[in-house]
Protein backbone atom coordinates (compact mmCIF):
# COMPACT_ATOMS: atom_id res chain seq x y z
CA UNK A 1 0.00 0.00 0.00
CA UNK A 2 1.53 3.26 -1.18
CA UNK A 3 0.41 6.87 -1.22
CA UNK A 4 1.90 8.80 -4.11
CA UNK A 5 1.31 11.62 -6.56
CA UNK A 6 0.81 10.14 -10.00
CA UNK A 7 1.49 12.29 -13.03
CA UNK A 8 -1.20 12.05 -15.69
CA UNK A 9 0.32 10.77 -18.95
CA UNK A 10 -2.98 10.87 -20.79
CA UNK A 11 -6.66 11.27 -19.97
CA UNK A 12 -9.06 10.82 -22.84
CA UNK A 13 -12.61 9.88 -23.70
CA UNK A 14 -12.56 6.39 -25.21
CA UNK A 15 -16.32 5.85 -25.58
CA UNK A 16 -19.38 7.99 -24.83
CA UNK A 17 -18.94 9.26 -21.22
CA UNK A 18 -16.16 6.72 -20.63
CA UNK A 19 -12.61 7.85 -20.01
CA UNK A 20 -9.24 6.26 -19.74
CA UNK A 21 -6.48 7.78 -17.61
CA UNK A 22 -2.88 6.71 -17.57
CA UNK A 23 -0.69 7.71 -14.64
CA UNK A 24 2.97 7.47 -13.86
CA UNK A 25 3.06 5.54 -10.57
CA UNK A 26 6.03 3.16 -10.57
CA UNK A 27 5.64 1.77 -7.05
CA UNK A 28 1.94 1.08 -7.40
CA UNK A 29 2.40 -0.37 -10.89
CA UNK A 30 5.07 -2.65 -9.54
CA UNK A 31 2.81 -4.20 -6.90
CA UNK A 32 -0.54 -4.09 -8.73
CA UNK A 33 -2.48 -7.29 -9.24
CA UNK A 34 -5.63 -7.70 -11.36
CA UNK A 35 -8.73 -7.03 -9.28
CA UNK A 36 -7.04 -4.55 -6.96
CA UNK A 37 -7.96 -0.88 -7.00
CA UNK A 38 -6.56 2.59 -6.46
CA UNK A 39 -8.29 5.16 -4.26
CA UNK A 40 -7.76 8.60 -5.72
CA UNK A 41 -8.54 12.20 -5.00
CA UNK A 42 -10.49 13.87 -7.78
CA UNK A 43 -9.80 17.34 -6.39
CA UNK A 44 -7.51 19.10 -3.95
CA UNK A 45 -10.42 20.84 -2.26
CA UNK A 46 -13.34 19.28 -0.39
CA UNK A 47 -15.97 19.10 -3.07
CA UNK A 48 -16.24 16.18 -3.26
CA UNK A 49 -14.54 15.34 0.01
CA UNK A 50 -13.82 11.64 -0.27
CA UNK A 51 -11.51 9.70 -2.56
CA UNK A 52 -12.94 7.57 -5.34
CA UNK A 53 -12.03 3.91 -5.88
CA UNK A 54 -11.21 2.63 -9.38
CA UNK A 55 -10.23 -0.86 -10.46
CA UNK A 56 -6.79 -1.08 -12.01
CA UNK A 57 -7.31 -1.53 -15.73
CA UNK A 58 -3.67 -2.06 -16.64
CA UNK A 59 -0.31 -1.86 -14.96
CA UNK A 60 2.93 -1.95 -16.85
CA UNK A 61 6.39 -1.27 -15.54
CA UNK A 62 5.91 2.27 -14.32
CA UNK A 63 2.40 3.15 -15.37
CA UNK A 64 -1.12 2.36 -14.32
CA UNK A 65 -4.40 2.87 -16.14
CA UNK A 66 -7.95 3.28 -14.96
CA UNK A 67 -11.18 3.27 -16.94
CA UNK A 68 -14.02 5.34 -15.60
CA UNK A 69 -17.52 6.33 -16.47
CA UNK A 70 -18.69 9.84 -15.73
CA UNK A 71 -21.36 9.35 -13.08
CA UNK A 72 -21.12 12.26 -10.66
CA UNK A 73 -19.11 15.22 -9.50
CA UNK A 74 -15.91 13.27 -8.77
CA UNK A 75 -15.64 11.60 -12.14
CA UNK A 76 -16.60 14.85 -13.91
CA UNK A 77 -13.68 16.61 -12.22
CA UNK A 78 -11.40 13.72 -13.07
CA UNK A 79 -12.30 14.04 -16.75
CA UNK A 80 -11.27 17.71 -16.69
CA UNK A 81 -7.72 16.87 -15.70
CA UNK A 82 -5.05 17.11 -18.35
CA UNK A 83 -1.67 15.61 -19.09
CA UNK A 84 1.02 16.77 -16.67
CA UNK A 85 -1.29 17.32 -13.71
CA UNK A 86 -0.87 15.02 -10.72
CA UNK A 87 -3.41 12.96 -8.84
CA UNK A 88 -3.04 11.76 -5.24
CA UNK A 89 -3.18 7.96 -5.28
CA UNK A 90 -3.50 5.29 -2.64
CA UNK A 91 -2.88 1.77 -3.81
CA UNK A 92 -2.80 -0.94 -4.82
CA UNK A 93 -5.64 -1.85 -2.46
CA UNK A 94 -7.84 -4.84 -1.73
CA UNK A 95 -7.86 -8.45 -2.72
CA UNK A 96 -7.09 -9.54 -6.29
CA UNK A 97 -8.64 -12.21 -8.52
CA UNK A 98 -7.10 -15.57 -7.76
CA UNK A 99 -6.89 -18.34 -10.31
CA UNK A 100 -6.61 -21.61 -8.43
CA UNK A 101 -4.43 -24.23 -10.11
CA UNK A 102 -4.76 -24.76 -13.86
CA UNK A 103 -8.43 -24.96 -14.84
CA UNK A 104 -9.16 -26.14 -18.37
CA UNK A 105 -11.33 -23.12 -19.04
CA UNK A 106 -11.14 -19.63 -17.55
CA UNK A 107 -14.17 -17.50 -18.32
CA UNK A 108 -14.26 -13.76 -17.77
CA UNK A 109 -17.65 -12.02 -17.78
CA UNK A 110 -17.64 -8.23 -18.15
CA UNK A 111 -20.62 -5.90 -18.17
CA UNK A 112 -19.96 -2.34 -19.37
CA UNK A 113 -17.10 -0.59 -17.59
CA UNK A 114 -16.67 -3.86 -15.64
CA UNK A 115 -14.21 -4.74 -18.38
CA UNK A 116 -11.60 -2.62 -16.53
CA UNK A 117 -10.15 -5.22 -14.11
CA UNK A 118 -10.89 -8.20 -16.38
CA UNK A 119 -8.74 -6.82 -19.18
CA UNK A 120 -5.90 -6.58 -16.67
CA UNK A 121 -6.58 -10.17 -15.57
CA UNK A 122 -6.59 -11.48 -19.16
CA UNK A 123 -3.41 -9.62 -20.01
CA UNK A 124 -1.67 -10.86 -16.86
CA UNK A 125 -2.73 -14.47 -17.39
CA UNK A 126 -1.46 -14.41 -20.97
CA UNK A 127 1.86 -12.91 -19.93
CA UNK A 128 2.51 -15.62 -17.41
CA UNK A 129 3.31 -18.71 -19.49
CA UNK A 130 2.48 -21.45 -19.71
CA UNK A 131 -1.24 -20.84 -19.54
CA UNK A 132 -2.75 -24.15 -20.49
CA UNK A 133 -6.26 -22.93 -19.85
CA UNK A 134 -8.57 -21.84 -22.60
CA UNK A 135 -9.39 -18.17 -21.94
CA UNK A 136 -12.80 -16.83 -22.95
CA UNK A 137 -14.03 -13.29 -22.41
CA UNK A 138 -17.75 -12.53 -22.48
CA UNK A 139 -18.16 -8.79 -22.82
CA UNK A 140 -21.49 -7.03 -22.95
CA UNK A 141 -22.33 -3.37 -23.62
CA UNK A 142 -25.37 -1.35 -24.69
CA UNK A 143 -24.16 -0.68 -28.20
CA UNK A 144 -20.92 -1.26 -30.12
CA UNK A 145 -19.85 2.37 -29.61
CA UNK A 146 -19.69 1.61 -25.87
CA UNK A 147 -17.06 -1.11 -26.27
CA UNK A 148 -13.93 -0.19 -24.37
CA UNK A 149 -10.53 -1.16 -25.73
CA UNK A 150 -12.00 -3.41 -28.41
CA UNK A 151 -8.89 -3.02 -30.57
CA UNK A 152 -6.62 -4.14 -27.73
CA UNK A 153 -8.92 -7.02 -26.83
CA UNK A 154 -8.86 -8.36 -30.38
CA UNK A 155 -5.08 -8.46 -30.18
CA UNK A 156 -5.11 -10.68 -27.08
CA UNK A 157 -4.97 -14.44 -27.61
CA UNK A 158 -8.41 -15.05 -26.15
CA UNK A 159 -11.79 -16.16 -27.39
CA UNK A 160 -13.89 -13.03 -27.45
CA UNK A 161 -17.68 -13.21 -27.14
CA UNK A 162 -19.41 -9.86 -27.56
CA UNK A 163 -23.01 -9.01 -26.78
CA UNK A 164 -24.73 -5.69 -27.45
CA UNK A 165 -28.18 -4.86 -26.18
CA UNK A 166 -29.10 -3.24 -29.50
CA UNK A 167 -27.52 -5.98 -31.61
CA UNK A 168 -25.06 -3.58 -33.27
CA UNK A 169 -22.27 -6.14 -32.78
CA UNK A 170 -22.21 -9.81 -31.85
CA UNK A 171 -25.04 -11.38 -29.91
CA UNK A 172 -28.14 -9.23 -29.48
CA UNK A 173 -29.08 -9.13 -25.82
CA UNK A 174 -27.46 -9.19 -22.43
CA UNK A 175 -24.08 -10.76 -21.86
CA UNK A 176 -25.47 -13.06 -19.21
CA UNK A 177 -27.82 -14.67 -21.74
CA UNK A 178 -24.88 -15.34 -24.04
CA UNK A 179 -22.78 -16.71 -21.17
CA UNK A 180 -25.64 -18.91 -20.01
CA UNK A 181 -26.20 -20.30 -23.49
CA UNK A 182 -22.57 -21.49 -23.60
CA UNK A 183 -22.22 -22.51 -20.01
CA UNK A 184 -23.41 -26.11 -20.36
CA UNK A 185 -20.78 -26.81 -23.00
CA UNK A 186 -18.05 -25.72 -20.55
CA UNK A 187 -19.18 -27.86 -17.67
CA UNK A 188 -17.62 -31.11 -18.84
CA UNK A 189 -14.25 -29.51 -18.13
CA UNK A 190 -12.81 -27.75 -15.09
CA UNK A 191 -14.00 -24.15 -15.13
CA UNK A 192 -13.35 -20.95 -13.20
CA UNK A 193 -15.35 -17.77 -13.73
CA UNK A 194 -14.32 -14.18 -12.96
CA UNK A 195 -16.83 -11.37 -13.33
CA UNK A 196 -17.26 -7.63 -12.96
CA UNK A 197 -20.28 -5.58 -13.94
CA UNK A 198 -23.77 -4.59 -12.78
CA UNK A 199 -24.94 -6.14 -9.52
CA UNK A 200 -27.80 -8.02 -11.19
CA UNK A 201 -25.36 -9.75 -13.53
CA UNK A 202 -23.10 -10.73 -10.62
CA UNK A 203 -26.04 -12.06 -8.62
CA UNK A 204 -27.01 -14.27 -11.54
CA UNK A 205 -23.49 -15.57 -11.90
CA UNK A 206 -23.49 -16.38 -8.19
CA UNK A 207 -26.66 -18.44 -8.52
CA UNK A 208 -25.36 -20.21 -11.65
CA UNK A 209 -22.17 -20.99 -9.76
CA UNK A 210 -24.20 -22.59 -7.00
CA UNK A 211 -26.50 -24.45 -9.37
CA UNK A 212 -23.80 -25.89 -11.63
CA UNK A 213 -21.09 -26.08 -9.04
CA UNK A 214 -18.25 -24.11 -10.64
CA UNK A 215 -16.06 -21.63 -8.71
CA UNK A 216 -16.65 -17.96 -9.42
CA UNK A 217 -15.16 -14.70 -8.15
CA UNK A 218 -16.80 -11.31 -8.59
CA UNK A 219 -15.60 -7.75 -8.14
CA UNK A 220 -18.02 -5.58 -6.16
CA UNK A 221 -18.24 -1.86 -5.56
CA UNK A 222 -19.56 0.23 -2.72
CA UNK A 223 -19.19 3.82 -1.54
CA UNK A 224 -15.92 3.92 0.38
CA UNK A 225 -14.44 6.11 3.08
CA UNK A 226 -10.81 5.33 3.82
CA UNK A 227 -10.37 2.52 1.27
CA UNK A 228 -7.90 0.70 3.53
CA UNK A 229 -10.14 -1.11 6.02
CA UNK A 230 -10.23 1.44 8.83
CA UNK A 231 -13.64 3.08 8.72
CA UNK A 232 -15.79 0.02 8.06
CA UNK A 233 -18.09 2.13 5.92
CA UNK A 234 -18.11 -0.05 2.80
CA UNK A 235 -19.27 -3.34 4.28
CA UNK A 236 -21.62 -5.81 2.65
CA UNK A 237 -23.38 -8.73 4.26
CA UNK A 238 -21.27 -11.86 3.97
CA UNK A 239 -22.25 -15.42 4.74
CA UNK A 240 -20.31 -15.06 8.03
CA UNK A 241 -20.93 -11.44 9.03
CA UNK A 242 -20.01 -8.15 7.44
CA UNK A 243 -17.17 -7.92 4.93
CA UNK A 244 -15.29 -4.80 3.94
CA UNK A 245 -15.34 -4.33 0.17
CA UNK A 246 -12.05 -2.41 0.38
CA UNK A 247 -10.20 -5.04 2.40
CA UNK A 248 -11.76 -8.50 2.17
CA UNK A 249 -12.79 -7.49 -1.39
CA UNK A 250 -13.35 -5.96 -3.85
CA UNK A 251 -12.98 -9.46 -5.32
CA UNK A 252 -15.01 -12.08 -3.48
CA UNK A 253 -15.61 -15.78 -4.07
CA UNK A 254 -19.40 -15.81 -4.66
CA UNK A 255 -20.02 -18.16 -1.75
CA UNK A 256 -18.66 -15.58 0.72
CA UNK A 257 -21.52 -13.19 0.01
CA UNK A 258 -25.05 -13.26 1.43
CA UNK A 259 -26.65 -12.38 -1.92
CA UNK A 260 -30.18 -12.19 -0.52
CA UNK A 261 -29.11 -9.27 1.70
CA UNK A 262 -27.53 -7.26 -1.11
CA UNK A 263 -29.45 -4.79 -3.20
CA UNK B 1 14.01 29.35 17.63
CA UNK B 2 13.47 26.08 19.46
CA UNK B 3 9.73 25.50 19.56
CA UNK B 4 7.95 23.93 22.49
CA UNK B 5 4.96 22.03 21.14
CA UNK B 6 4.11 20.22 24.34
CA UNK B 7 0.67 20.52 25.83
CA UNK B 8 -1.48 18.82 28.47
CA UNK B 9 -4.89 17.33 28.75
CA UNK B 10 -4.92 17.28 32.54
CA UNK B 11 -2.51 14.56 33.64
CA UNK B 12 -1.90 13.51 30.04
CA UNK B 13 1.27 15.15 28.70
CA UNK B 14 1.47 15.36 24.94
CA UNK B 15 4.62 15.96 22.90
CA UNK B 16 2.55 17.89 20.39
CA UNK B 17 -1.08 18.95 20.16
CA UNK B 18 -2.21 16.82 17.19
CA UNK B 19 -4.01 13.54 17.80
CA UNK B 20 -6.17 11.34 15.61
CA UNK B 21 -9.86 11.00 16.40
CA UNK B 22 -11.71 7.87 17.39
CA UNK B 23 -13.27 5.86 14.59
CA UNK B 24 -11.09 7.38 11.91
CA UNK B 25 -7.87 5.52 12.65
CA UNK B 26 -8.97 2.00 13.61
CA UNK B 27 -6.36 0.59 15.98
CA UNK B 28 -3.45 2.05 14.04
CA UNK B 29 -2.43 -0.98 11.99
CA UNK B 30 -3.50 0.20 8.55
CA UNK B 31 -2.21 3.76 8.81
CA UNK B 32 1.12 2.52 10.18
CA UNK B 33 1.80 1.30 6.63
CA UNK B 34 1.42 4.84 5.31
CA UNK B 35 2.61 7.25 8.00
CA UNK B 36 4.91 7.30 11.02
CA UNK B 37 2.69 6.93 14.07
CA UNK B 38 5.51 8.22 16.30
CA UNK B 39 4.93 11.73 14.99
CA UNK B 40 1.43 11.87 16.51
CA UNK B 41 0.65 13.55 19.80
CA UNK B 42 -1.73 10.69 20.50
CA UNK B 43 -3.97 8.05 19.00
CA UNK B 44 -7.58 7.71 20.07
CA UNK B 45 -8.76 4.23 19.18
CA UNK B 46 -12.00 3.21 17.60
CA UNK B 47 -14.65 2.59 20.28
CA UNK B 48 -14.22 -0.55 22.33
CA UNK B 49 -17.27 -2.18 23.92
CA UNK B 50 -17.65 -5.02 26.41
CA UNK B 51 -18.84 -7.54 23.83
CA UNK B 52 -17.94 -7.61 20.13
CA UNK B 53 -20.37 -5.61 17.99
CA UNK B 54 -21.28 -6.45 14.43
CA UNK B 55 -22.20 -2.87 13.54
CA UNK B 56 -25.06 -1.34 11.55
CA UNK B 57 -26.83 -2.68 8.52
CA UNK B 58 -25.34 -1.16 5.33
CA UNK B 59 -25.16 1.22 3.59
CA UNK B 60 -23.12 2.75 6.38
CA UNK B 61 -21.59 5.75 4.69
CA UNK B 62 -22.60 8.46 2.29
CA UNK B 63 -20.93 11.62 1.11
CA UNK B 64 -22.54 15.02 1.71
CA UNK B 65 -21.44 18.57 0.86
CA UNK B 66 -17.98 19.05 2.44
CA UNK B 67 -18.65 16.10 4.69
CA UNK B 68 -19.88 12.59 5.13
CA UNK B 69 -22.56 10.80 7.08
CA UNK B 70 -21.78 7.52 8.77
CA UNK B 71 -23.61 4.92 10.76
CA UNK B 72 -21.01 2.27 11.46
CA UNK B 73 -22.72 1.25 14.68
CA UNK B 74 -19.57 0.85 16.78
CA UNK B 75 -18.43 -2.30 14.98
CA UNK B 76 -15.52 -3.57 17.10
CA UNK B 77 -14.00 -6.83 18.32
CA UNK B 78 -14.83 -6.24 22.00
CA UNK B 79 -12.52 -5.39 24.89
CA UNK B 80 -10.94 -8.85 25.35
CA UNK B 81 -9.82 -9.13 21.74
CA UNK B 82 -8.74 -5.49 21.75
CA UNK B 83 -6.41 -6.15 24.67
CA UNK B 84 -5.05 -9.34 23.17
CA UNK B 85 -4.72 -8.43 19.49
CA UNK B 86 -4.86 -4.67 19.01
CA UNK B 87 -3.23 -2.99 22.00
CA UNK B 88 0.19 -4.72 21.70
CA UNK B 89 0.64 -3.27 18.22
CA UNK B 90 -0.30 0.26 19.30
CA UNK B 91 1.97 0.06 22.33
CA UNK B 92 5.12 -0.05 20.20
CA UNK B 93 4.85 3.60 19.28
CA UNK B 94 6.07 6.70 21.04
CA UNK B 95 2.67 8.34 21.27
CA UNK B 96 -0.15 8.52 23.82
CA UNK B 97 -2.75 5.78 23.57
CA UNK B 98 -6.24 6.88 24.46
CA UNK B 99 -8.86 4.15 24.26
CA UNK B 100 -12.38 5.21 23.39
CA UNK B 101 -14.97 3.23 25.35
CA UNK B 102 -18.66 2.87 24.64
CA UNK B 103 -21.64 1.00 26.00
CA UNK B 104 -25.37 0.98 26.39
CA UNK B 105 -25.46 0.96 30.20
CA UNK B 106 -23.30 2.37 32.99
CA UNK B 107 -22.31 -1.13 34.02
CA UNK B 108 -20.95 -1.91 30.54
CA UNK B 109 -18.78 1.22 30.54
CA UNK B 110 -17.48 0.25 33.98
CA UNK B 111 -16.58 -3.30 33.03
CA UNK B 112 -14.72 -2.12 29.93
CA UNK B 113 -12.87 0.54 31.95
CA UNK B 114 -11.88 -2.00 34.60
CA UNK B 115 -10.48 -4.42 32.07
CA UNK B 116 -8.55 -1.69 30.27
CA UNK B 117 -7.15 -0.32 33.53
CA UNK B 118 -5.14 -3.51 33.98
CA UNK B 119 -3.17 -2.81 30.79
CA UNK B 120 0.05 -0.91 31.39
CA UNK B 121 0.28 0.89 28.07
CA UNK B 122 -2.97 2.84 28.01
CA UNK B 123 -2.62 6.53 28.85
CA UNK B 124 -6.27 7.51 29.14
CA UNK B 125 -9.83 6.57 28.32
CA UNK B 126 -12.17 8.63 26.19
CA UNK B 127 -15.76 8.03 27.23
CA UNK B 128 -18.08 8.01 24.24
CA UNK B 129 -21.10 9.91 25.51
CA UNK B 130 -22.26 10.99 22.12
CA UNK B 131 -22.34 8.29 19.45
CA UNK B 132 -25.34 9.22 17.32
CA UNK B 133 -25.67 5.65 16.06
CA UNK B 134 -26.21 3.90 19.35
CA UNK B 135 -29.87 4.45 20.08
CA UNK B 136 -30.00 3.01 23.53
CA UNK B 137 -26.51 4.07 24.53
CA UNK B 138 -24.12 6.98 24.64
CA UNK B 139 -26.08 9.48 22.63
CA UNK B 140 -29.11 9.52 24.87
CA UNK B 141 -26.93 9.22 27.98
CA UNK B 142 -24.83 12.12 26.84
CA UNK B 143 -27.75 14.52 26.49
CA UNK B 144 -28.60 14.47 30.18
CA UNK B 145 -26.17 16.32 32.50
CA UNK B 146 -27.18 14.18 35.50
CA UNK B 147 -26.52 10.95 33.66
CA UNK B 148 -23.15 12.27 32.44
CA UNK B 149 -22.23 13.28 35.99
CA UNK B 150 -23.19 9.89 37.39
CA UNK B 151 -21.40 7.91 34.70
CA UNK B 152 -18.12 9.81 34.96
CA UNK B 153 -18.25 9.67 38.76
CA UNK B 154 -18.88 5.92 38.72
CA UNK B 155 -16.09 5.36 36.20
CA UNK B 156 -13.71 7.34 38.40
CA UNK B 157 -14.31 4.74 41.12
CA UNK B 158 -13.29 1.83 38.92
CA UNK B 159 -10.30 3.32 37.11
CA UNK B 160 -7.34 5.56 37.85
CA UNK B 161 -6.85 6.33 34.18
CA UNK B 162 -7.56 9.93 33.16
CA UNK B 163 -11.02 10.22 31.61
CA UNK B 164 -11.85 12.35 28.60
CA UNK B 165 -15.57 12.88 28.20
CA UNK B 166 -16.52 12.97 24.53
CA UNK B 167 -19.61 15.12 24.35
CA UNK B 168 -22.23 15.90 21.79
CA UNK B 169 -22.84 19.36 20.39
CA UNK B 170 -26.38 18.41 19.42
CA UNK B 171 -27.94 19.94 22.52
CA UNK B 172 -29.09 23.48 23.17
CA UNK B 173 -26.62 23.99 26.05
CA UNK B 174 -23.38 22.02 25.60
CA UNK B 175 -21.91 23.96 28.52
CA UNK B 176 -24.29 22.30 31.00
CA UNK B 177 -23.13 18.84 30.05
CA UNK B 178 -19.53 20.02 30.02
CA UNK B 179 -19.85 21.36 33.56
CA UNK B 180 -21.45 18.11 34.71
CA UNK B 181 -18.51 16.14 33.31
CA UNK B 182 -16.06 18.53 34.94
CA UNK B 183 -17.73 18.32 38.33
CA UNK B 184 -17.72 14.54 38.15
CA UNK B 185 -13.97 14.58 37.67
CA UNK B 186 -13.34 14.31 33.96
CA UNK B 187 -9.73 15.10 33.12
CA UNK B 188 -10.62 16.80 29.85
CA UNK B 189 -13.42 17.14 27.31
CA UNK B 190 -13.44 15.95 23.71
CA UNK B 191 -15.53 18.27 21.57
CA UNK B 192 -17.30 17.57 19.31
CA UNK B 193 -18.61 14.21 18.12
CA UNK B 194 -20.38 13.90 14.76
CA UNK B 195 -23.73 15.65 14.51
CA UNK B 196 -26.88 13.65 13.74
CA UNK B 197 -27.90 13.97 10.11
CA UNK B 198 -29.83 12.34 7.31
CA UNK B 199 -29.69 12.10 3.53
CA UNK B 200 -32.31 10.69 1.16
CA UNK B 201 -31.99 9.25 -2.32
CA UNK B 202 -34.86 10.98 -4.10
CA UNK B 203 -34.93 8.40 -6.92
CA UNK B 204 -35.49 5.42 -4.66
CA UNK B 205 -37.10 7.54 -1.90
CA UNK B 206 -34.99 5.60 0.57
CA UNK B 207 -32.63 6.99 3.20
CA UNK B 208 -29.03 6.78 2.03
CA UNK B 209 -28.02 4.97 5.23
CA UNK B 210 -29.27 1.58 6.38
CA UNK B 211 -29.58 3.07 9.86
CA UNK B 212 -31.71 5.92 8.36
CA UNK B 213 -29.78 8.61 10.28
CA UNK B 214 -26.07 8.92 10.91
CA UNK B 215 -23.32 11.16 12.19
CA UNK B 216 -22.14 14.10 10.08
CA UNK B 217 -18.42 14.84 10.00
CA UNK B 218 -15.94 16.77 7.91
CA UNK B 219 -15.40 20.48 7.17
CA UNK B 220 -19.19 20.98 7.05
CA UNK B 221 -19.37 20.82 10.86
CA UNK B 222 -16.25 22.82 11.67
CA UNK B 223 -17.82 26.21 12.45
CA UNK B 224 -20.23 24.51 14.84
CA UNK B 225 -17.37 22.68 16.53
CA UNK B 226 -15.27 25.84 16.89
CA UNK B 227 -18.22 27.69 18.41
CA UNK B 228 -18.93 24.92 20.91
CA UNK B 229 -15.26 24.69 21.93
CA UNK B 230 -15.22 28.45 22.46
CA UNK B 231 -18.41 28.40 24.56
CA UNK B 232 -17.34 25.44 26.66
CA UNK B 233 -13.81 26.75 27.16
CA UNK B 234 -15.29 29.79 28.89
CA UNK B 235 -17.54 27.63 31.07
CA UNK B 236 -15.08 25.06 32.43
CA UNK B 237 -11.54 24.96 33.81
CA UNK B 238 -10.54 21.54 32.46
CA UNK B 239 -8.76 21.34 29.10
CA UNK B 240 -10.50 20.65 25.80
CA UNK B 241 -9.49 18.40 22.96
CA UNK B 242 -11.01 20.09 19.92
CA UNK B 243 -12.17 18.28 16.80
CA UNK B 244 -14.64 18.54 13.95
CA UNK B 245 -13.61 18.88 10.32
CA UNK B 246 -9.93 19.70 10.78
CA UNK B 247 -8.27 19.37 7.37
CA UNK B 248 -5.10 21.42 7.91
CA UNK B 249 -3.09 23.51 10.34
CA UNK B 250 -5.20 26.64 9.89
CA UNK B 251 -8.29 24.72 10.98
CA UNK B 252 -6.50 23.29 14.01
CA UNK B 253 -5.39 26.79 14.99
CA UNK B 254 -8.99 27.99 15.00
CA UNK B 255 -9.82 25.38 17.63
CA UNK B 256 -6.73 26.26 19.64
CA UNK B 257 -7.46 29.98 19.59
CA UNK B 258 -11.05 29.17 20.59
CA UNK B 259 -9.70 27.39 23.68
CA UNK B 260 -8.67 23.84 22.78
CA UNK B 261 -5.43 22.61 24.38
CA UNK B 262 -5.00 19.99 21.67
CA UNK B 263 -6.86 18.86 18.55
CA UNK B 264 -7.78 15.64 16.81
CA UNK B 265 -7.84 15.00 13.08
CA UNK B 266 -10.76 12.77 12.07
CA UNK B 267 -12.41 12.47 8.69
CA UNK B 268 -9.37 14.07 7.04
CA UNK B 269 -7.45 10.84 7.68
CA UNK B 270 -9.66 9.19 5.05
CA UNK B 271 -9.06 11.99 2.58
CA UNK B 272 -5.32 12.28 3.09
CA UNK B 273 -3.47 10.15 5.66
CA UNK B 274 -0.66 12.70 5.81
CA UNK B 275 -3.01 15.32 7.33
CA UNK B 276 -1.96 14.90 11.00
CA UNK B 277 1.75 15.24 10.13
CA UNK B 278 1.12 18.23 7.91
CA UNK B 279 -1.06 19.83 10.57
CA UNK B 280 1.82 19.60 13.08
CA UNK B 281 4.20 21.24 10.57
CA UNK B 282 1.72 23.98 9.76
CA UNK B 283 1.23 24.77 13.44
CA UNK B 284 5.03 24.97 13.82
CA UNK B 285 5.21 27.37 10.88
CA UNK B 286 2.51 29.55 12.37
CA UNK B 287 4.38 29.69 15.68
CA UNK B 288 7.63 30.63 13.93
CA UNK B 289 5.98 33.24 11.80
CA UNK B 290 4.36 34.82 14.85
CA UNK B 291 7.50 34.44 16.96
CA UNK B 292 5.80 32.34 19.59
CA UNK B 293 8.09 29.77 21.18
CA UNK B 294 5.60 27.87 23.34
CA UNK B 295 2.56 26.40 21.68
CA UNK B 296 0.59 26.62 24.94
CA UNK B 297 0.62 30.42 24.77
CA UNK B 298 -1.84 30.23 21.89
CA UNK B 299 -4.57 28.35 23.70
CA UNK B 300 -7.75 30.43 24.00
CA UNK B 301 -6.14 33.56 22.57
CA UNK B 302 -8.98 34.52 20.30
CA UNK B 303 -9.68 38.24 20.67
CA UNK B 304 -13.37 38.96 20.90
Amino acid sequence: MIQSKGEILFNQEVAPSCWKMQLLAPEIANQAQPGQFVHLRCTENYSPLLRRPFSLHRASERKIEILYQIIGQGTRLLAEKVQGETVDLLGPLGRAFQVKGQPEIIVLVAGGVGIAPLYFLAETLLKKPPLNSKLILFYGVKSKENLLGYGDLKKLRINLEIATEDGSLGFEGEILQLFQSRLLSFLSQSLQVFACGPLGMLKNIASLSLKYNFPAQVSLEKTMGCGIGVCRGCVIKGSQGYLRVCKEGPVFPVEDIDWAAIS
Amino acid sequence: MLLDLTTHLGRISLKNPVLVASGTFGYGEEYAELIDLNQLGGIITKSVTLKPREGSFPPRLTETPAGMLNAIGLENPGVELFLKEKLPFLSQFDTKIIVNIAGEKEDEFCQVAEKLSKAKTIDALEVNLSCPNLRRGGYILGKDPEVVFSLIQTLKRVTDLPLLAKLTAAVSEPTEIARAAEEAGAEALSLINTLPGMAINIQTRRPRLGNITGGLSGPAIRPIAVRVVWEVARAVRIPILGMGGIMKGDDALEFILAGASAVAVGTANFVDPTTPGQTIKQIENYLKKNKIRRFRELIGKVET
